[in-house]
């Protein structure tokens, strides 16, 4: 393993999956429609109000924040690419605490294809994950909750999919 | 669990060094700490808990002991997230799924 610099790598996490929708529905559904399938439980405002709303400002720059039930408004990270209905870069400034850090800067693209007669291929890639290792007390926090993070979403997910 | 380990392990920047160092190609204990403003044995320690955490391997090559990354630590350090997105995008595909009408609950608060 002889990399040309001296600088910690971490390969980007990818995925792969294929929707029954047409692409500008899919991405609708990634961006505007987030709080429909991102677990509500899993907020990170530090006022522990509900999560009622994510908000992903439609624009390049925009912001990436949810909003509690008591009003208060926690950022998630930014939008730093914006092309509908093709892709979307955000910023997940997210550390392994849940906690938004401005410091941070993970990036996760998604891409929406196409594939004919309602079908949109969605690719996923969150990279530069490296940054993570530098907040790395917090991220055993989100290891060790990882397996209520799990569940929640396979019950979820067993309880809407049709295949 | 490995995953916790490594992060934990890389949280101290000196520790951190040292991996860098040898992200770069396998060195010794003493020509580690020739490029780091830190003792053999601080370096040693270190190279310790790296091992541990599955970040780094060595080869007894005699007296002198050859360190290197371990790839597989690093493979670990990933697995969380690479779960997750699978978990995320699996409901998000049965929303997109689901029924045309985009309401699935009111806001009651």
């Amino acid at each position: 393993m002889n990399a040309p610099t001296a600088h910690l790598y971490i390969e980007p996490v990818r995925k792969t999956i294929r929707v029954q929708a047409p692409a500008a529905r899919a991405f609708e559904v990634f961006t505007a429609g987030m709080f429909r399938w991102w677990p509500a439980t899993h907020s990170i405002n530090p006022t522990k109000a509900p999560i009622a709303e994510i908000v992903m400002e439609p624009r390049t720059g925009g912001r990436w924040y949810e909003r509690g039930a008591d009003g208060s408004e926690c950022d998630w990270g930014r939008v730093l690419l914006w092309e509908p209905p093709r892709r979307v870069v955000l910023a997940w400034q997210i550390d392994a605490a849940w906690k938004f850090d401005p410091a941070l800067l993970t990036e996760v693209e998604i891409r929406f294809e196409a594939q004919g007669a309602g079908v949109t291929e969605v690719s996923l890639e969150h990279r530069k994950l490296e940054a993570l290792g530098e907040t790395a007390e917090g991220m055993r926090a989100m290891v060790d909750s990882a397996s209520g993070w799990s569940e929640l979403l396979e019950r979820y997910a067993t309880e809407f999919s049709p295949r | 669990m490995t995953y916790g380990n490594a992060l934990t392990a890389l949280a101290d920047p000196t520790r951190r060094a040292v991996f860098e160092r040898l992200s770069a190609g396998p060195l010794s204990v003493g020509e580690i700490a020739a490029e780091l403003p830190v003792s053999r044995p601080a370096v040693s320690q270190h190279l310790k808990v790296l091992k541990e955490a599955g970040l780094v391997r060595h080869e007894a090559d005699g007296v002198r002991r050859v360190y290197e990354v371990d790839p597989r630590g690093l493979a670990e350090l990933r697995s969380w997230l690479d779960r997750f997105w699978n978990d995320a995008l699996a409901a998000f595909k049965a929303e997109v799924e689901r029924a045309p009408q985009p309401r699935r609950r009111k806001k009651t608060r």
